[in-house]
């Protein structure tokens, strides 16, 4: 095996120094004359520990080292390469948990993960330390990880090669540990922890894997076979294998993928369009970004399945103007794809011709809707039109068009492949396969999850990103960005579908969660998500342009302690006019976040009210950072 | 056909009906204010939300086309409370200026505040102050009072293809504006006026200028006289509860004398002494090789402006006739003035269009000034005339009926239907085949000319010659025209046309910018009906016919296209920068 390092490189990881990380890298690399590839890729998603570099060098464990600085990659170079020696603290723990040791054992790495008291890890270390001197074990390092993936279960030991870990290790188990699994290669079941990861990764298959500037680390995952495939079964086959996977749109809406890709098909008509809606534009967001950026590919490869089943000819990839390594990447994916003759006429000699183009968005959330997408990429001012006409029979420049999001897209090829029955046993019964969330705002570990859908929402911030900040109790959590709502602690619980969140008063919109813990104050939150939307309105429709902005006015009034019990009311009665008569969803949905904190802390609100000036002043201080903030009212309805 | 139920009712209509005009089959109003009967839906004010049964969405009555088994409900409680919000949020981004506001009593959208009984203002105003805009003195807009319904817009762009209205900004600061966020003289604007006939509130209206004709009638220095362009007998009278249509001229001539005037003139008559240049002016091209072909037509000054501005390469087709409106203007001044005894330097000429962009008119080149003043001093729209007759006291309804003042005064049946679309056109055809053939033509209705379709082509024979003609109303619909004989041209093939009649309005005059609102198609055809009524009940029914005409002929202007018509009936054409700046 040959040495490798691969770099997270994608916007996150760039922001938190990737560069920096990687001309230390190389610097080492010139001087120590050490034989090693060091490769760019994309994100792994573990956004907290940004910069991330893996390591895999011959006769060692794959390792992932996180926060990495131009200290610690030095450190990589000199110690993991050179002396086969792991770097203290900076080592993110393999989330495959292995059940039997294999392979004899050469580290162990040690965490503590109370969330209570002192940090114990340096004490297990040294003990362990001393253990294995003690029964003569050589050749061991026992390294402290910056992160175990697993929370709250005291300490935490993981050996490798083999990954078996162990938690809620007391000092009593370290001889055990010693004696049976290092010295025994026998696992001590009773503090084995086995529980398998809570993600499934399909959509990010290849992120933080692959480098996304080369085809050809694409197609050795067996990248373009999809395509092929779907030549083969034919666009029926095809359609087909969409229905039993039962994949709905990612973007929001849940509208089933095959159903769109139908309907589309159906119409007559000899031009068609693809478009890949990569507007991401909701606060906190970052799923379509990073699929962009680490494996572009894959959702190019997706828009030639969707246009080769429906029979269109043009592609247009709407991406943001903020994203300016997705927009040269995905440029680069099809530049790359052209030369390999995968864009062109007669695609593998299928005569099926494609051809794909990048529009750039210029920063208005109401683009992402696909009629006011569709008269941005004319050239046109960007506000939603009537549907009927939809897109599919009447969509850019008056042809039928199908606009499929980011993440549906790259989902595609890896359903093809798997086939749709296997993609389908993920899931809940309507809401079938796995979904990417962009976990932010109070949350211990803000990162990129992919779950199965039915995970609970407790799991994917308990189990997934380590709970709350600092430990803090949490309040709720927001769902589906400013189109969303809170779904507060009570209902954590809940598996994660397009029905279930809905029910609660939210949406799963594109995948955004935002943890709030029991100092956010709900009033101050839904004044934020309220104002992005009036911000954001195009204000053609009267019930979405002046109605949020006379909500806003009223949440200002309550805010600063002037509102009384009517302005709820009428709050309530302008958010039910925007809901009806908001000719699109920006519009419709805007009220979300004002009702579902009305409808789980109206006595917050009533705080406010009741508390007048002096209560709004002292908020007003503590939502500044400038006072300690009290116990908050809980939630009151159910 | 499609067969469904809206309130219960079984309706039955062709496929493509929205829910909105299928309602009106049935005579169930659903509420709007920003559909209108002449444009594609905008979808912007949400007022027109109704209930499909078995679905959750409340989809716009005026862009959903009604469906098989739909089962609609329009009204409900629900609806009601929505509506009443979405209407008291419109509310409370509108100023409440109704009293002062150029729509009072004929506002949309105070017509659905009294609808719905909206009695106080639950909603705290709040309205984005913006200067009035009046810089280009036919239109004033004040964007205050916009509901960004975008009929303006939509008018502006699709039905006349000129662009100068646009949305800029967006949410709550999203108004309408001169596109670019120029004033609107510097705009692309050629002051037609429609997006004042479609505005539902007081946003865009004609610059009023009631009071300088008042102080002018009041001045015992001026000697008024008056002149009433052919379409607004046939609409004033919707602003005092005439059905659509009634010709009211002769009342209209006495209201002109209470009001104070000297002389009434009608433009009528100067619409015969257009058609006898014009005529002629297509019998020198067409028979004589003189001049370029096709000729086209000249007398609306928003067509003029905007070919100016967009279609300078046919200039050269353009007659040079100058519009009645001048024509009268300069008859006035000059022929009536000589024959009156009555210094000119006194005439005050106020004329009554249909127009607003006939206020532009009056200074359009130096050539509007050939009496040596001011041709025509002022042009009140027929919306002001109105105004004015209220505020004079006269109690129009019960008038009796007048005459004209004989020397410019008396016209035929062709004068009159030059207020609609194709009248000119029909009106020249009779001249011409007289000029060519020397006898008039056997039946005087051209049949293919009328009607409300927006391009109307023909091919008459007159004397074994083929004429090919061409009628376009919208200014959109004049790009096609046009196209044709730019290829035609291109190709070196026999040009499509001939004669082409232009007007901007949609309908011609009697859908004029500055005619009474409310104006669509259905009331276009009704006002439409009335002059053509009047020209098949008419004696007389060319203008080379007019008696009057032949004597202003023999006593002051020799002949058409003489060098005194020349100099006094004549105008000319520059191309003009699109934007001003």
């Amino acid at each position: 095996m040959k040495n490798w390092i691969r770099v997270g490189c994608d916007t996150g990881g760039i922001a938190a120094g990737a560069d920096k990380v990687i001309s230390a890298l190389e610097a080492e690399k010139a001087s120590q004359k050490l034989d090693v590839k060091i490769v760019r890729v994309g994100s792994l998603g573990l956004s907290f520990a940004d910069p991330l570099v893996e390591v895999g060098a011959e006769g060692m464990p794959t390792v992932l080292y996180g926060n990495v600085n131009e200290v610690s990659a030095k450190a990589i170079a000199t110690d993991h390469l050179g002396k086969k020696k792991l770097v203290e603290d900076c080592v993110v723990a393999s989330r495959k948990r292995g059940t039997a040791i294999a392979q004899k054992v050469a580290y162990i790495l040690v965490k503590d993960t109370a969330s209570s008291g002192g940090d114990k890890t340096e004490y297990i270390q040294t003990s362990i330390v001393d253990e294995l001197k003690r029964q003569g074990v050589e050749g061991v390092q026992v390294v402290r990880m910056l992160d175990a993936g697993i929370y709250d279960r005291g300490i935490v030991v993981q050996v490798l090669p083999s990954e078996v870990t162990y938690v809620d290790v007391k000092a009593s188990d370290i001889a055990r540990i010693v004696t049976e699994t290092v010295k025994g290669a026998k696992v001590v079941k009773e503090i084995l922890f086995s529980e398998a990861d809570k993600q499934i990764r399909v959509v990010l298959r290849n992120c933080g894997i692959i480098d996304p500037e080369n085809i050809d680390d694409y197609i050795a995952q067996k990248g373009y076979e999809a395509l092929k495939k779907c030549f083969a079964i034919k666009p029926e086959g095809v359609i087909e294998e969409m229905k039993t996977s039962g994949l709905r749109g990612r973007g929001g809406a849940g509208f089933p993928t095959w159903l769109k890709w139908k309907l589309t098909r159906e119409v007559q008509n000899p031009e068609k369009f693809v478009i890949c809606n990569a507007d991401e534009g909701d606060p906190g967001a970052f799923m379509d970004r990073s699929v962009l950026e680490s494996d572009p590919h894959s959702v190019l490869e997706g828009m030639l399945i969707a246009a080769y089943t429906m029979g269109a000819s043009m592609g247009y990839f709407y991406i943001r103007a903020e994203y300016p390594c997705a927009i040269a990447r995905v440029e680069k994916a099809i530049a790359q794809a052209r030369e390999r003759g995968l864009l062109g006429d007669n695609i593998m000699g299928s005569g099926f011709s494609f051809n794909a183009k990048v529009r750039l968005g210029a920063g208005a959330f109401v683009c992402g809707e696909e009629t006011a997408l569709i008269a941005s990429i004319e050239g046109k001012r960007g506000s939603p039109t009537p549907r009927p006409p939809f897109p599919s029979v009447k969509g850019l420049f008056g042809k039928s068009t199908a606009i499929n999001n980011v993440e549906t897209l790259a989902s595609v090829p890896a359903i093809i492949n798997m086939g749709g029955a296997e993609y389908s046993k993920h899931g809940t019964d309507k809401s079938k396969g796995t979904k990417v969330f962009a976990v932010t705002g109070k949350v211990k570990n803000a990162q990129l999850v992919e779950v199965p859908m039915g995970t609970t929402l407790h799991d994917v911030i308990y189990k997934i990103c380590g709970g709350v900040q600092d430990a803090k109790p949490i309040k709720a959590v927001q769902t589906g960005g400013p189109s969303g709502g809170v779904i507060p602690e009570q209902h954590l619980d809940t598996p994660i579908s397009y029905e279930n969140l809905q029910q609660l008063g939210s949406i799963m919109g594109s995948g955004g969660m935002l943890v709030m813990d029991k100092n956010d104050c709900m009033v101050d939150v839904t004044k934020f998500y309220l104002k992005f939307c009036v911000d954001e309105s195009c204000g053609k429709c009267a019930p979405c342009r002046v109605g949020g902005f006379q909500l806003l006015q009223l949440l200002e009034k309550i805010s600063k302690g002037r509102g009384s019990l009517e302005d709820i009311e009428m709050i309530r009665k302008i958010c039910v006019a925007m809901q009806k008569a908001s000719l699109c969803g920006l519009g419709q949905t805007a009220p979300n976040p004002v009702l579902s904190t009305l409808r789980y802390f109206e006595s917050e609100y009533k705080a406010y009210i009741d508390g007048g000036a002096v209560y709004a002043r002292k908020m007003a201080k503590i939502l500044a950072g400038e006072a300690p903030s009290p116990a908050a009212p809980a939630a009151t309805n159910k | 056909m499609i067969k469904a139920k809206i309130n219960n009712i079984d309706i039955e209509v062709p496929e493509g009906t929205t829910i909105l005009d299928a309602a009106r089959k049935v005579q169930v109003k659903i509420p709007t204010l920003c559909k209108h009967k002449d444009l594609l839906p905008t979808a912007a004010c949400g007022l027109c939300i109704v209930k499909l049964k078995n679905s959750p969405k409340l989809p716009r009555a005026c862009a959903t086309p009604i469906e098989n088994g739909m089962e609609i409900t329009t009204h409900d409680s629900e609806l009601f409370e929505v509506r009443k919000s979405v209407l008291e949020l419109i509310l409370s981004n509108h100023p409440n200026e109704c009293v002062t506001c150029g729509r009072n009593g004929t506002c949309e959208l105070q017509d659905l505040a009294a609808d719905f009984s909206i009695r106080e203002d639950k909603i705290k105003r709040f309205v984005r102050d913006i200067p009035i805009d009046n810089s280009n003195g036919s239109i004033v807009i004040d964007f205050r009072k916009c509901v960004k319904c975008g009929r303006c817009i939509e008018v502006c762009q699709d039905i006349q293809n000129v662009w100068a209205l646009s949305f800029l900004e967006r949410g709550i600061n999203t108004r309408m504006a001169p596109a670019g966020d120029i004033s609107l003289k510097d705009s692309p604007c050629v002051k037609c006026g429609q997006c004042s006939a479609h505005c539902p509130t007081g946003a865009i209206i004609e610059n009023d200028e009631t009071e300088t004709v008042w102080k002018a009638l009041r001045d015992e220095n001026k000697y008024c006289t008056v002149q009433i362009a052919p379409s607004v007998r046939v609409a004033l009278g919707e602003a005092f509860g005439y059905p659509p249509g009634t010709n009211l001229t002769k009342k209209i001539y006495t209201a002109m004398r209470r009001l104070g005037f000297k002389a009434v003139f009608d433009t009528n008559f100067s619409a015969d002494l257009t058609i006898m240049e014009e005529a002629s002016e297509f019998v020198e091209r067409f028979a004589h090789g003189k001049g370029a072909l096709p000729l086209i037509t000249s007398c609306c000054p928003a067509w003029t402006d905007f070919m100016e501005k967009m279609h300078p390469d046919f200039i050269d087709n353009f007659s040079s006739a100058k519009s009645p409106q001048q024509m009268l203007g300069v008859m006035a001044k000059t022929y009536f003035a000589e024959k009156m005894k009555i210094d000119p330097a006194k005439i005050y000429q106020v004329s009554i269009m249909p127009c607003t962009a006939k206020k532009y008119e009056l200074e359009r080149t130096d050539e509007m000034h050939a009496s040596g003043f001011m041709d025509v001093d002022v042009a009140l729209t027929t919306r002001e005339l109105a105004r004015m007759i209220k505020q004079s006291g006269v109690d129009f309804n019960e008038l009796p009926d007048g005459e004209p003042d004989s020397i410019l005064g008396e016209y035929t049946g062709a004068g009159t239907i030059f207020g609609a679309t194709g009248g000119v056109m029909e009106a020249a055809i009779r001249t011409a085949y007289n000029f060519v053939t020397g006898k008039n033509m056997p039946a005087f209705n051209v049949e293919a000319v009328r009607g409300m379709k927006g391009v109307k082509e023909a091919e008459l024979e007159v004397a074994g010659h083929k004429i090919r003609v061409a009628v376009a109303h919208g200014l959109a619909n004049v790009e096609h025209v046009l196209n044709k004989v730019r290829e035609a041209k291109k190709a070196g093939k026999e040009l499509p046309y001939h004669f082409i009649e232009v007007m901007a309005c949609p309908g011609g005059c009697i859908g004029g910018g500055g005619q009474p609102y409310g104006t669509d198609d259905d009331l276009r055809m009704k006002r439409a009906k009335g002059l053509y009524n009047e020209d098949g009940e008419m004696k007389i029914r060319c203008s080379h016919d007019n008696p009057e005409i032949k004597r202003i002929y023999a006593d002051f202007l020799g002949k058409p296209l003489s060098g005194k018509a020349h100099d006094l009936l004549h105008t000319h054409y520059k191309a003009r920068p699109i934007y001003q700046r």
